[in-house]
């Protein structure tokens, strides 16, 4: 292949990756091709399964089990003039080892599981320098400082000899970048980044990827789902569906003009959780359906044998809010600000030092939900449900569907028998699943299938009252999207009341009546979820909004504007 | 990768798709999987497990030693109590199948007899194959009387000589002249059996004591992990010899076998009670469990329904990895003499025979139960191993 003219470090061309199930053969990626330009970022964008993280692990030629069947990978040196076909090199050769780390560095959605935890932050990075590049052993510690401060690591010559469990996920993430970047490669390919990451955090991170860009010069390949990080960063959008490039272009004609149907209904999603109107709430009059007061939970710290006692954790502190029948209360935060244990306390998990929680049963009585002996009777777990964060731990792997949500209504005598059948079937139903799924066991079904599953093991009681901690945080945009619109329309229709924790701010707009924002275990500022999104009173708030990607290029929040010259 | 099957067909036909993939995706099926998800988890396990090419191998092999072991009487050749003083460190005879003669040759299983010679320097008898003399094997043939299952009387043997009396040692005789290879026969009984009645009981004692460990927690678990460490760090084998050195001496040759068993469970149970107790601590943080209890659902049908399903498995795993330590163990205590006594016959028993330098040099055969063992704990093991990577289907 000849040189190209203009700055394309890489090039992916019809490149086919095959996966290989006894006689099924699966194509993860199907005829690839794009350009990869120096100083300008390409996001590769589409739902779990569409084959992203498969073609970057092509690129650097690590896709075992897979095959790369045909296609070609060519990385261009721009300055000798060389040319090096990569997919067609031995995985395990020389060749390719000289070029990934030192012309092309990856870096990983989950931190913690890509950096070593018994060597110090500093030795990893050093190990990286002095593997590709011949400098002795002080010359590689002067620059793994330099690369710690690069990527605005506080105090870099004490954080260098830390280690890996002694930094934030954020902190992580920027070591992972310094050690990709300490060998100044041509092309960073970042596969999730920010994914595990909350919204002031992944802020930083993208800020801090492309800012690292512009000084490096280099090339960006950014793996995502989420079609705001996409409109922040990119220059170029790849989107993918099932292995398929379906539509390729400028940042701004995907989001502008999309031609494909997908790219369009992806981006929608995306806009539609942004700028939707935010709805009137409900009456907030009568009697509430929880009333929290001054609830404060302290997690004492363990006792350590030497060293310093951990001081502990004040997890809640004085918060009071109302549940108002039939309304969606948002609870955001970081994480680490209490939203989590919030819900555990009133689903009885945690008793608070201080404070109660009255819960108005069906029945008219009332309940302290900060005292263990109101969970007794099972009263309040018929008429507050939950609804986990992660789809895959919270169904049972050795019970069928029906199992699953019959249970509820099975230990609580409500149906028994082709009742209960009837009733699954009914459930499965208006979660918008077919009733013919429910001989089948959880491992045959999607993420967004097996929150459907949650949610209708949730109703099965008709219950007041649903936390939702974090129920969509583990799933992608337009899956997202979908299983909100479900959650709206059984609000509407069984008029129970939702409390909706999350750490993501952007999805609060669109699905919350009223929102309270948390922080470090204390309510900083309790609004309708309009006031807080378009007008917020806090910093905390306004920190908190202005982190959220905005999914529209020509109006970014967290990177400068593309300047015209570009 | 969640890429689907139906991705492979729909797609082609599909190309312009909107956002609702998720709906695409109702009937697809994880890739690894032929199944439509209907499938319980024995099933899964199943088709893991056969997957393991050893494994597979190895659960034949104790087929046939369990066969062996409930059917020793039949399948014996010969008594193994029997004593034929003529027959002392008889060599092993070759069967053979076709008997030639000068009519022809027809299909005819025989072996050989022995002819006796004393040796003129050492006085030392010595066994060589008389040619001349042909003892006729036949199957099913009239042999010792015995009790199938204790109950049918029978004489019937598989394999036996046509003249009750004549010898037939196909691995050879003992000290005594006893057949080796019914004595290995009655031993592979008696070593397999301590080795499941010895297992079962540390089940039950690890199941329930690390079963409440692991649930409650607390002050007991602090002090059943105390008990742990203190049994594990004790020397097992004087230990065993303490304990088998208290019994008395007038017990009969089962109790003394029921109290074997007892020692060594009251000692193995230990592992088994970390395995559910780690297990019973990991599946209590699982969301489905606190599912089940937000579900209203009691402890007991919490621990029962939700979470012993998910670690029957691991407890069949940790019970057969636990088999050869045990059959090991009582090979180990009756070699030492402080096991299993004469009359009683096990593999451990049998090795006591194969204790002398000197005889082991004239009667090599002596120590094929040593080999019986090496099959069967190698056997165990790695069907231990195949149930334990097949034990949880649903990690990746």
């Amino acid at each position: 292949m000849t040189q190209p003219n203009d700055d394309v470090i890489l090039r992916v061309d019809r490149l086919n990756v095959d996966f290989t199930f006894g006689k099924m053969n699966l194509k993860a990626a199907r005829d690839v091709s794009f350009d990869l330009r120096l100083g300008r970022t390409t996001c590769l964008v589409g739902e779990s399964g569409s084959g992203k993280s498969v073609t970057a692990r092509a690129i650097m030629n690590i896709v075992e089990p897979a095959v790369i069947s045909s296609g070609a990978v060519t990385l261009f040196d721009l300055k000798e003039g060389e040319v090096l076909e990569l997919a067609s090199l031995d995985p395990d050769g020389a060749e390719i080892r000289a070029v990934r780390g030192a012309r092309i560095a990856m870096i990983f959605q989950e931190p913690m599981s890509s950096l070593s935890p018994v060597h110090t932050i500093g030795a990893q990075i050093i190990e990286a320098i002095m593997l590709h590049q011949d400098v002795d052993k002080h010359e590689a510690r002067k620059r793994a400082i330099e690369a710690l401060r690069d990527v605005h690591i506080h105090d870099p010559e004490r954080a260098v000899d830390r280690y890996p469990f002694e930094y934030s996920g954020g902190m992580r993430q920027r070591a992972m970048i310094a050690m990709a970047l300490a060998c100044e490669p041509d092309v960073l390919i970042a596969d999730e980044p920010t994914t595990a990451l909350d919204v002031t955090t992944q802020a930083g991170i993208l800020k801090l990827i492309r800012e690292l860009q512009v000084s490096h010069g280099m090339a960006v390949m950014f793996i995502t789902h989420d079609m705001g990080v996409v409109a922040e960063i990119a220059d170029d959008v790849v989107v993918m569906l099932r292995g398929d490039v379906v539509e390729h272009g400028a940042v701004e004609q995907i989001f502008h003009e999309p031609k494909h149907s997908y790219s369009r209904a992806l981006i929608g999603a995306s806009l539609g959780l942004n700028n939707a109107e935010a709805r009137p709430a409900p009456p907030t009059e009568g009697t509430p359906l929880i009333s929290a007061r001054d609830l404060s939970l302290f997690f004492p710290g363990q006792r350590k044998l030497l060293g310093k006692p951990d001081p502990g954790v004040q997890t809640l502190k004085d918060v009071s809010f109302d549940l108002w029948p039939g309304e969606i209360l948002g609870v955001v935060g970081e994480s680490g600000s209490g939203k989590t244990t919030l819900g555990r306390v009133l689903m009885g998990k945690y008793q608070p030092e201080a404070g109660e929680a009255l819960y108005r049963t069906g029945s008219g009585d009332v309940r302290d939900l900060a005292d263990r002996n109101s969970f007794r009777d099972k009263q309040v777990y018929r008429e507050i449900r939950m609804i986990f964060q992660d789809p895959y731990s919270s169904l049972n792997p050795r019970m069928t569907v029906e199992q699953i949500i019959a249970e509820p209504l099975w230990v609580n005598n409500i149906a028994k028998g082709a009742a209960m059948r009837d009733r699954v079937a009914e459930l499965l139903e208006i979660v918008g699943l077919s009733p013919a799924m429910m001989e089948r066991y959880p491992h045959a079904f999607s993420g967004g299938q097996r929150q459907r599953i949650g949610i209708a093991r949730a109703i099965a009681l008709e219950p007041r009252i649903i936390i939702a901690d974090e129920a969509t945080s583990a799933l992608d945009g337009s899956i997202r999207a979908q299983v909100l619109d479900l959650l709206l329309k059984l609000r509407d229709e069984l008029g129970m009341a939702i409390l909706f924790i999350a750490h993501d701010i952007g999805v609060v707009r669109y699905f919350c009546d009223r929102v309270v924002v948390m922080h470090k275990g204390q309510i900083v500022e309790t609004g309708t979820a309009h006031q807080i999104c378009d007008a917020p009173r806090e910093d905390y708030t306004k920190a908190l909004l202005s982190a959220v990607p905005s999914p529209d290029p020509r109006n970014r929040k967290i990177m400068p504007p593309l300047s015209v010259a570009e | 990768m969640t890429m689907t099957t139906e991705n492979l067909s729909a797609a082609e036909a599909d190309k312009d798709i909107v956002a609702t993939t998720e709906d695409a995706q109702l009937d697809a099926v994880k890739p690894g999987l032929q199944y439509g998800g209907t499938e319980s988890q024995w099933q899964l396990i199943r088709a893991r497990f056969r997957r393991h090419r050893l494994a597979r191998v190895s659960l034949w092999i104790m087929a046939v030693f369990a066969i062996v072991a409930i059917f020793a009487e039949f399948l014996a050749p010969k008594d193994p109590h029997d004593v034929q003083a003529r027959y002392t460190y008889a060599p092993p005879q070759a069967l053979h199948f076709i008997d030639r003669d000068a009519d022809g040759w027809r299909i005819k299983p025989y072996v050989y007899d022995y002819k006796v010679e004393v040796e003129a320097e050492s006085l030392r008898r010595v066994f060589r194959i008389d040619e001349t003399k042909k003892i006729y094997v036949r199957f099913f043939a009239e042999g010792f009387e015995y009790k199938l299952f204790g109950l049918i009387p029978m004489n019937r043997h598989l394999i036996g000589p046509e003249k009750k009396r004549k010898p037939l040692f196909l691995i050879g005789s003992d000290r005594l002249g006893r057949d080796m290879l019914s004595r290995l026969i009655y031993g592979t009984r008696i070593s397999l059996s301590v080795g499941l009645i010895g297992v079962s009981m540390s089940l039950f004692l690890g199941v329930l004591i690390g079963g409440l460990a692991g649930f409650y927690g607390g002050l007991f678990d602090a002090a059943t992990q105390r008990v742990i460490e203190f049994l594990r760090s004790l020397p097992t084998i004087p230990l065993w010899m303490g304990l088998s050195a208290a019994m008395p001496r007038d017990w009969s040759p089962l109790q003394i076998y029921f109290a074997i068993t007892l020692i060594l469970s009251l000692l193995g149970w230990t592992e088994l009670a970390r395995v559910v107790r780690g297990r019973f601590l990991a599946l209590k943080s699982e969301d489905y469990v606190s599912a089940a209890l937000y579900d209203g659902a009691s402890h007991v049908r919490v621990v029962l329904r939700h979470m012993v399903p998910a670690f029957t498995s691991h407890i069949i795993t940790a019970a057969s990895l636990a088999i050869p330590g045990m059959i090991l163990a009582e090979t180990a205590l009756s070699f030492l003499g402080l096991g299993l006594q004469a009359p009683v016959i096990s593999w451990g028993v049998l090795l006591q025979e194969a204790q002398n330098i000197r005889v082991l040099a004239t009667a090599p055969w002596l120590l094929a139960p040593g080999l019986a063992i090496i099959v069967a704990v190698l056997a165990m093991n790695f069907i231990g191993d195949g149930l334990r990577d097949a034990a949880d289907p649903y990690t990746h």
